[in-house]
């Protein structure tokens, strides 16, 4: 029994951090129809700028809240940079071009990017400082939930918290529904749709971010390739939920994170992530739209 | 009389919340113009993507009575490219050509489904696969001939006017042998030079036989060519007769017009 | 032509990418020897050379904007060179015929080691023309590709290491089963809008290279099977230069083949549905064209093409292992397609010659490659998606009546 807690909860520490992975792909979906394909990259670079940025600070020193307070916005602030970026050179130019274009752009930007912290940093793992400490009043049940667990768990659940806020109720969060609904419309009415996609783009990025802090200290290495697998992973998430829905997202990371701890503890850890990429396959052919999204007929 | 060679009843289709076409009923006999017309949004285009296929509408029936045949089949449910194969072609709204193919080519494809050769055809190149490139290449430049393409038939489609691209939809239809022909707004965008040379040119179509149905705004070119005219308003049949008929009737001036003009 | 405004501007976007790559490019840090290096000049590098590329695509932009516009009379001098100059029979045999020549006597003049480098070439060019008929002609985005380039290479590799079958007999073989593994595939995924697809075959593809990677009983796992024989002549066993002299000389008839073939499809009636299938899938439908038949069979033949490719790779590397078949492989391949011209033969075979014979000769960039080929790809969608040597359509002579 304890080790099927263990399991269940580990699962869910994996869904929280798909969800926080999934919902910047679910959200860029939701507004200009595109799969980002780079955005596994911004959570990789994300986990890389706070691995870098931990690392220097505790070299210099810092007490170890510092370190991850400054660490956790340094990953943000960068990240949502780094997708602000890539929308503007990448996607931008090309709102208009046929549908494969952007995606052979999002491609091409993925692997660059991996290509570029390769070079500019290193191909090793790299070991990532422990940034969530062991709690003492975790230590009764430390076998079965670690820590981190309840600190991913605790994080992904504030965010979540956040955002929701957000979309349903600022400013930005209406004009970023009203833009994924129609856009020309939203165009009509005065939004100014270009800086509600980069909104967008900034605020996935983040999320990826938080996401590839949390995973990076919880399992204890990052190297430049962490992004291609942990993004196919959360766009997994997001397609099971139904991409463009935002609980889709959660739900969608949820599942496939408890689905993917109960199969490599009860079945085999060998075969980790086909169980990943067979139900990707899976659901697109059986249910493209999702559990939650919703089956449009394309107008002609 | 023989059976009708379109014969829609019912035809019922629903987008979520929106029922888009509310159980509509039309025929279409042999050697007809039939012009279905009514304001924007009406569910015009709605109802050619439920009768070609594109679309499956919720609910009604879709039936074909192709010449020689006894019996009606239906072709409700059935996959774009069958409906075709069984006589009904159709042109599009929003203009859909194969931008990065030559007009030539455009008509080509319209043949695909008259012909047969396939990959070993392709790479073999014997003579029954000659022969059939040859026929589909003579074929579509003569259909460019009967839409005045003929000069332009190596140039990229999207190179093309916007009336030469609506005249090489028609033409591309015309090339897979319909029964039917559905002419979605083929007179959208023109000028009226274009729209006259348009009007003679679905004469010369029908003259050969050709059923058409047709959804047009320009009113000169419905009351010029049709011989009986649908009018439909919020999904819903409104009313039905020949020009005069429908010119004279109250209600359909009152779709077109809004209530508070007397009509 | 640069305006003040311009260039304030430039500095700015310099300012942006030297904040934006300041962590990664800058510091550098060892976490064990408890090391922090500052690399300034890297800053100051990140800063001129975004300013220079911002310089050139302003320019490239300027030009763009004030050449006057193309008119339907002048698409005819777009064409290029090479298309127009082989457009004359007389000048096609003559360049046709001197290529020939010197594909010949090429392996004679060249080292071996270089003869080795052209067959890596030759293969690159083989399936470059293979995934053009998938992603250039009928617009599938196929992010598997190697997959059924590893389906072609395990082939040959274990039916040559259970049963000692040889090259020739399992060529045939590799290519059929690679193009069966493609219509199972194809049968359910090819209904899936565009970009589903190039996610759901690139799931494909991870799949079959991480089964290849786990399943050691089957396929050795990550350690690979050797000694898989070359190709043999006549029954003789050649030696290691003899061997790959001769598989050169298979490369360049393989090649012709394939250039022959996949030139005979594209102006065929199935070669029209294609391309017309990439252009506008609903029109496409109500043109009659059955869709997935269409499309299963661009996708089965650009599949039988890697499967080929994967026996030939097998048979001239005598090693394989799943490290050859990543997703890597399938965007080099994406890239060659993309940088020659989407559906244009010429194009893909000029993209494959410089995309891999520019990083062997130029070792000091071989370390970019793949940073390169990453940025080909994006830039080639926004200032050339017609890629280096657009494709041109045939054109058709009649009598007027
Ligand atoms: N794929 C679709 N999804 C949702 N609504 C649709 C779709 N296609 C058409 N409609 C709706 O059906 C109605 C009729 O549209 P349409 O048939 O295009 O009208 P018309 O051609 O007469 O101008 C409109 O309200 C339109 O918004
Ligand atoms: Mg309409």
């Amino acid at each position: 029994m304890d080790y099927f807690i263990e399991l269940f909860c580990s699962g869910l520490s994996r869904g929280a951090i798909y969800a926080l992975i999934a919902l910047g792909y679910t959200m860029v979906y939701g507004i200009i129809g595109l799969i980002n394909f780079a955005h596994g990259e911004i959570y990789m670079i994300g986990a890389f700028t706070s691995f870098i940025v931990a690392t220097v600070l505790s070299i210099l020193g810092f007490p170890l809240l510092a370190i991850v307070a400054l660490s956790g916005v340094a990953a943000a602030v960068w990240a949502s940079a780094y997708g602000y970026t890539i929308e503007k050179i990448a996607y931008k130019p090309l709102r208009h071009a046929p549908r494969l274009s952007p995606l052979i752009s999002a491609i091409g930007m993925s692997i660059f990017l991996q290509n570029y912290v390769l070079l500019a940093q290193t191909s090793d793992f790299l070991p990532f400082p422990e940034l969530i400490p062991d709690f003492e009043f975790m230590e009764p049940i430390a076998h079965i939930v670690g820590s981190s667990d309840i600190v991913i768990f605790i994080t992904t659940a504030v965010v979540m918290a956040v955002l929701t806020y957000v979309i349903k109720f600022t400013r930005i969060g209406k004009a970023m529904r009203a833009t994924a609904q129609d856009r020309t419309m939203a165009m009509l009415v005065g939004i100014n749709v270009n800086n509600i996609i980069s909104a967008t783009f900034i605020i996935g990025s983040a999320l990826a971010a938080i996401g590839g802090l949390l995973i990076a200290s919880h399992i204890g290495q990052i190297n430049f390739y962490i992004g291609f697998l942990a993004g196919i992973k959360a766009f997994t998430a997001a397609v099971l939920g139904g991409i463009g829905s935002i609980p889709g997202a959660v739900l969608g990371s949820f599942i496939l994170g408890l689905t993917e701890s109960f199969a490599t503890g009860y079945v085999s850890s060998d075969y980790e992530d086909v169980f990943a990429f067979s139900l990707l396959v899976l659901i697109l052919l059986f249910k493209p739209s999702g559990l939650l999204g919703k089956a449009e007929t394309q107008k002609v | 009389m023989s059976n009708p060679i379109l014969q829609v009843s019912g035809l019922t289709m629903d987008f979520g919340g929106i029922r888009a076409l509310n159980k509509l009923d039309l025929d279409v006999h042999a050697g007809e113009i039939v012009a279905l017309i009514g304001p924007n949004g009406a569910g015009k285009t709605t109802f050619f993507n439920c009768v070609t296929g594109i679309y499956t509408p919720t609910a009604g029936d879709v039936l074909m009575t192709r010449p020689g045949d006894k019996k009606p089949i239906s072709l409700k449910g059935l996959k774009p490219n069958y409906v075709t194969q069984k006589g009904l072609a159709r042109t599009f709204q929003n203009i859909r050509l194969f931008s990065k193919m030559t007009v030539l080519e455009n008509v080509m494809i319209g043949r695909h489904c008259r012909t047969k050769a396939f990959i070993l055809g392709a790479v073999l190149r014997n003579a029954s696969t000659r022969r059939e490139e040859q026929q589909i290449a003579e074929m579509s430049y003569s259909l460019l001939e009967k839409v005045k393409l003929a000069d332009l038939a190596n140039e990229l489609a999207e190179n093309l006017s916007y009336g030469a691209q609506r005249r090489l939809e028609i033409a591309r239809a015309l090339a897979t042998e319909p029964h039917l022909l559905l002419l979605d707004e083929p007179a959208a965008g023109m000028n009226p030079q274009e729209t006259q040379a348009l009007i003679e040119l679905i004469r010369e179509i029908s003259s050969d036989g050709q059923a058409i149905l047709l959804i047009e705004h320009d009113m000169k070119l419905v009351m010029a060519l049709s011989d009986r005219i649908y009018v439909m308003d919020y999904g819903k049949k409104i009313a039905e007769g020949n020009p005069e008929q429908i010119r004279t009737n109250p209600e359909v001036i009152k779709a077109y017009l809004g209530e508070d003009v007397d009509a | 032509m640069f305006s003040l405004k311009t260039l304030r501007t430039g500095v700015l976007i310099s300012l942006w990418f030297v904040f934006l790559t300041f962590p990664l490019m800058v510091i550098k840090v060892d976490p064990l020897e408890r090391i922090i290096q500052w690399r300034w000049k890297n800053a100051l590098l990140v800063g001129i050379g975004t300013f220079l590329i911002y310089l050139v695509v302003q320019y490239l932009n300027y030009r763009k904007e004030h050449q006057p516009p193309a008119k339907v009379e002048d698409t005819k001098d777009q064409v290029s060179f090479i298309h127009k100059f082989i457009a004359d029979p007389i000048q096609r045999k003559l360049l046709f015929g001197g290529l020939l020549v010197i594909a010949a006597i090429f392996p004679f003049v060249v080292s071996t080691y270089q003869t080795n480098i052209m067959i890596t070439a030759l293969m690159y060019v083989v399936l470059g023309l293979g995934l053009n008929i998938v992603v250039g002609m009928a617009g599938l985005l196929d992010l598997g590709f190697v997959a059924f380039y590893a389906v072609g290479a395990y082939s040959y590799a274990l039916l040559n290491h259970h049963f000692g079958l040889g090259f020739w007999e399992v060529l045939p073989i590799g290519g059929g089963l690679a193009a069966i593994a493609g219509i199972l595939l194809g049968f359910p995924v090819l209904r899936l809008r565009g970009d589903y697809l190039a996610i759901v075959t690139l799931g494909f593809g991870e799949i079959i290279r991480l089964v290849l990677e786990n399943w050691s009983e089957f396929s050795k796992g990550p350690s690979g099977i050797s000694n898989i024989s070359r190709p043999g002549f006549l029954g003789m066993e050649l030696s290691l230069e003899g061997s790959i002299l001769y598989m050169y000389y298979i490369m360049i008839a393989f090649m012709i083949f394939t250039i022959f073939v996949v030139n005979r499809l594209q102006d065929s009636r199935l070669g029209r549905a294609w391309i017309a299938l990439r252009e506008d899938e609903i029109a496409c439908q109500a043109m009659g064209i059955d869709k997935q038949k269409t499309k299963l069979a661009a996708f089965s033949l650009g599949a039988f093409w890697a499967g080929l490719m994967g026996v030939i790779f097998a048979a001239k590397t005598t090693f394989i292992n799943p490290a050859s078949f990543t997703f890597l492989e399938s965007a080099i391949i994406l890239s060659i397609v993309v940088l020659g011209g989407m559906g244009s033969i010429v194009g893909v075979i000029i993209g494959a010659l410089v995309l891999i014979l520019l990083p062997e000769y130029l070792r000091a960039l071989s370390e970019y490659r793949m940073l390169a080929f990453g940025a080909i790809l994006v830039a080639m969608m926004i200032f050339r998606p017609q890629g280096m040597i657009a494709t041109v359509r045939r054109t058709y002579r009649f009598q007027k009546k």
